[in-house]
């Protein structure tokens, strides 16, 4: 009568961690981040594969941890947000991934709940293609839904971090004249851009 | 309202702001970049319970018995409660409690919450909520709220005097009757809301935690910590002080989590029982029907117009859908016709609004609580009556601004005002003038304008206390601390705060932190609701600073020996303005301000100064500022299937004083957003049993990026005399014009009229073919 089942060993590798864990075989990967690892910034929004929030990167590629069984990602590489900024330090870079900079530094962080899929989302996306067109980022992020933002200061920040790679200008959001993240870009955003 | 609630416009310490205007990044913003943030179901305590809900699979029914003893056997069981354990009633508005935490006696929703178990984990918490046996005995059930006009037996609530009726509300300014006499032309036509639901991506969650001295901590996702406090504690019989409420960091509100919820009653009562912390996490289904979302609405508008363009009066019959609860509903029913009468002036309105309960989710308040639904239907009907006079619509909007430092026809003040330039700016934008109705058929540009509260001076329970409290505590080390009780629910509340704090005090915003929404740490503050936050905080905030800044002031210049008026504080140093080379930093002018007065702080307050039209229900909707808005929606329109393609929404808004423009754009943005496709993607509804037709984000699609328009925002700064720096909401207003907007973008691409939402592409078809035999009729009349 109970939907207990019995636990099942895992071994799998979770931001470059080999982590070994017991969980009950009906466990998704979800469950099994958030509640076993303590890896709370993947998000659950709907359990069922509708809003993108539990999206991890696996192998590389954006997917659904809540339609995943735990014992599916044995043998791959999971990525979660945690994971996000150490790799960007691994591979030389400084600060954040640029990605989570530039949502930042846009305002795309209003709640944040669907933010760590919908960064992950991003990431992929340019580590696919440095330099979508706009339709090609909002295809990209179609999986994460937004309550939010209207999805505008998430396009900004893509297209910032990909202006910002290539040296190019960033196109100015209908509300400045200029390019007012461009001083941001200190931590405590002392000298904010003007409007 | 004294001094203290009113700081001046302008930059305070200098000729320029230094950090009032800027893009700063937000405080928690980066917390939320790297997955760091803690949400309420990012908690988890050591020995942590699990609870779930048994709830009603009838839409009305009386309890006849509840056995709860097969799942108490089960392993893993800790408790279970009913509503025998919860019996005392509670609700937001004082003088409408008539909601428990778990049924007592009756159900009136399907999914109305009957029994809650804790168990040792989720799945076990679920398999006893299956073994809990309810005898039910099904009483008639109300889906039509026209039924419910005029059906009172049986009552959904028995002890309400006046049947199934929740709450009316009529209200007459002027003379209707000669304000239609002379009018050119007159209006009268029906228009349909649909519900929609807020849907933030964040499920409800709530955690208590009992300690052995009787003490409670509650940490829940809710936009109001002060009222969560106020009922639960009453609830569950504890003295106020013995609760603690917490708002973790909080994924998405808009409303839906305003009112008190069954699950913070339950896991606190729980935890008391048990001994235990107990989480209760609700699913995606359950938040569909626990709802509190945009009331259905049936409106009929009857509007008066001259030939120059100017409005005669304006006439609303409203039957408001509150579901099963009352919920905001008082305040819903006055909103609807309280909330009208700008940016547009009529010297004559009545309205009558009736809001009935049926057995369906609970209504409540979603952004824009009770004036979207009138400002839709009046927005389409003002541009009929444009053409029918043959004037522009932007033009019949401007010549109808109620204009600045005025009052409206039903009393309420209106000081700043920036309305015409949001028309302007729009127009310009969108490129109006020389697009507009000289589209090819299938694309359409239309417009509409709003006006919206910055606050209110009703408290929701009547006291004398402010509406906005603030504390700072001053650290030797440089740091300043502000512990508000305003609810970040993710549109800068506690960024608002630090900006302030930087702009009065000279801080770096690294030296600022602020603690937010902890009732044992924080001050009162009402909360995350209309639209307050920014006006409210923003001055309770200003007026703590400029207290401390005195006394650090002071310090400095006693110990300097020359008068306050010479010392300098704001710019990351501190400085004689007559002798510049005397200069020392902030932090060591705290060290000396302390020395001086002992340990440093201040606290800071606001009210409302007093408002409204002297009539009952006068104060409600009586706002110390009003934001306007107006869009201009681009569409194109398949003439084929009906789809409707959203294009581009340019939004102008004035917000006052933009303090972050980043982050009022962001609310600008988010609110055409969450407007605009609630009129074309989203239907809350239940079929004829009761039931949610799809209680799911497949099933109630949300738009995706691809499917949301390009939008611009405008920002326009009217510079409030009152608002804080100038400054007033920005994020419910921008939501407002949306809807109408795009029904007149609509009209202007194919020609036809759609006064009922949402607009499905069965409804463009049905328009479309009805059009077209109209036409043929009226070219075969013509022959």
């Amino acid at each position: 009568m109970l939907a207990m089942s019995t636990p099942i060993s895992l071994e799998l590798s979770i931001n470059d961690d080999r982590v070994r864990a017991s969980v009950p075989a009906h466990w998704t990967l979800l469950e099994l981040l958030r509640y076993e690892l303590g890896l709370t910034g993947t998000k659950q929004g709907c359990d069922k594969g509708d809003c993108g929030a539990c999206t991890v990167l696996i192998d590389g590629k954006p997917q659904l941890s809540c339609l995943i069984l735990a014992a599916n990602a044995e043998g791959k590489k999971v990525q979660t947000i945690e994971g996000l900024q150490p790799a960007h330090r691994k591979a030389g870079g400084v600060g954040l991934d640029p990605v989570q900079d530039a949502f930042d530094r846009c305002g795309a962080l209003q709640c944040g709940f669907c933010q760590s899929g919908m960064m992950l989302s991003a990431r992929a996306l340019l580590n696919e293609n440095p330099t979508p067109d706009r339709t090609e980022i909002r295809q990209a992020l179609s999986g994460n839904l937004c309550r939010c933002t209207g999805y505008t200061q998430i396009v900004q920040a893509v297209e910032l971090a990909i202006a910002e790679s290539t040296g190019a200008e960033p196109e100015s959001p209908s509300w400045s004249d200029g390019n007012p993240w461009k001083s941001t870009t200190s931590l405590s955003g002392k000298n904010g851009g003007d409007a | 309202m004294g001094a203290r609630d009113q700081h001046g416009t302008g930059a305070p310490w200098g000729d320029e702001f230094r950090a009032v205007g800027k893009s700063l990044r937000k405080i928690e913003g980066l917390s939320k970049a790297t997955g760091e943030a803690v949400y309420a179901d990012d908690i988890m305590l050591p020995g942590m319970l699990h609870a779930k809900l048994l709830r009603s699979p009838h839409a009305h029914a009386r309890i006849v018995s509840i056995d709860t003893s097969k799942a108490l056997a089960l392993e893993g069981v800790h408790a279970i409660i009913t509503g025998a354990d919860l019996p005392i009633c509670y609700g937001v508005i004082p003088w409408t409690k008539d909601e428990n935490a778990l049924a007592v006696d009756k159900v009136r929703f399907i999914g109305d919450e009957v029994a809650a178990v804790a168990a040792i984990d989720e799945d076990t918490a679920n398999a006893a909520v299956r073994l809990i046996e309810v005898e039910y005995e099904v009483l008639h059930s109300y889906f039509d709220p026209n039924e419910s006009l005029v059906r009172h037996e049986p009552a959904i609530h028995p002890g309400n005097k006046h049947g199934n009726i929740s709450k009316r509300v009529e209200l007459e300014f002027g003379d209707l009757e000669s304000a239609f006499a002379s009018a050119d032309v007159v209006m009268e036509e029906d228009f349909v809301f649909h519900g929609s639901t807020h849907a933030a991506i964040e499920p409800h969650c709530a955690v208590a935690r009992a300690s052995a001295d009787g003490l409670v901590t509650l940490w829940s996702s809710t936009q109001i910590t002060h009222y969560v406090q106020r009922e639960v504690s009453r609830v569950l019989g504890l003295p106020q002080s013995r609760l603690r409420v917490i708002q973790p960091t909080l994924g998405g509100a808009f409303g839906g989590k305003s009112d008190p919820f069954s699950l913070e009653f339950v896991v606190a009562k729980l935890a008391l029982i048990t001994g235990r912390p107990v989480k209760m996490l609700w699913t995606r289904e359950e938040v569909f029907y626990a709802h509190r979302g945009r009331h259905p609405m049936q409106m009929r508008y009857k509007t008066g117009i001259k030939k120059d363009g100017h409005l005669t009066g304006v006439e609303a019959t409203i039957t408001i859908d509150g579901g099963s609860y009352s919920s905001f509903g008082l305040v819903t029913t006055y909103y609807s016709g309280q909330l009208l009468t700008g940016p547009y002036d009529f010297p004559n309105y009545r309205f009558d609004s009736t809001r009935v309960f049926t057995n369906k989710p609970p209504c409540g308040p979603k952004r824009g609580h009770g004036s979207v639904q009138p400002r839709f239907a009046f927005e389409i009907q003002l541009d009929e009556l444009s053409e029918a006079i043959g004037m522009d619509p932007i033009e019949v909007r401007r010549v109808n601004d109620i204009g600045e430092n005025t009052k409206t026809v039903n009393g309420q003040r209106v000081t700043s005002n920036g309305f015409g330039r949001c028309l302007d700016e729009v127009e310009r934008a969108s490129e109006w003038k020389t697009r507009r109705g000289k589209l090819p058929l299938g694309t359409g540009l239309g417009v509409a304008g709003s006006m919206y509260i910055s606050g209110t001076n009703y408290p929701i329970y009547p006291n004398d206390m402010p509406q906005a409290g603030i504390q700072l505590k001053v650290d030797r080390s440089g740091l300043v601390t502000a512990f508000t009780g305003g609810n970040d629910i993710g549109q800068g509340s506690s960024s608002v705060v630090r900006t302030i704090l930087c702009e009065e005090l000279g801080l770096d915003p690294l030296d600022v932190r602020v603690v937010a929404a902890d009732t044992d740490l924080c001050p009162v503050d009402l909360g995350a609701y209309s639209s307050r936050v920014t006006f409210m905080v923003g001055n309770a905030t200003i007026d703590a600073c400029r207290k401390l800044r005195k006394q650090i002031v002071e310090a400095v210049a006693a110990k300097w020996e020359v008068d306050a008026k010479r010392v300098y504080l704001g710019s990351g140093e501190v400085f004689d303005t007559e002798q510049r080379e005397t200069k020392i930093t902030t932090r060591e002018a705290f060290e000396i301000a302390e020395a001086f007065h002992d340990t440093l702080g201040s606290t800071g307050a606001y009210n409302t100064p007093t408002l409204g039209g002297d009539y009952r229900g006068g104060s409600i909707g009586a706002s110390p500022a009003y934001s306007f808005t107006a869009h201009v929606v681009e569409v194109d329109v398949d003439v084929e299937t009906g789809m409707i393609d959203l294009k581009n929404v340019w939004v102008a808004h004035d917000c006052g004083r933009a303090l972050n423009p980043m982050l009022v754009a962001g609310q600008m943005e988010g609110s055409a957003y969450m407007g605009i496709v609630e009129a074309v993607f989203e239907d809350h509804k239940v079929n004829r049993f009761g039931l949610h037709s799809g209680p799911s984000l497949l099933d109630y699609p949300l738009a995706t990026a691809l499917d949301t328009p390009e939008l611009h925002a405008l920002i326009v700064e009217s510079i409030d005399p009152e608002g804080p720096y100038g400054a007033k909401e920005a994020g419910e207003g921008p939501l407002h014009p949306a809807l109408p907007a795009l029904s007149n973008a609509i009209y202007d691409a194919v020609g036809i009229r759609l006064r009922e939402l949402p607009f499905t592409p069965g409804r463009v078809l049905t328009a479309l073919r009805a059009k077209a035999a109209l036409d043929k009729e009226t070219k075969g009349a013509s022959c």
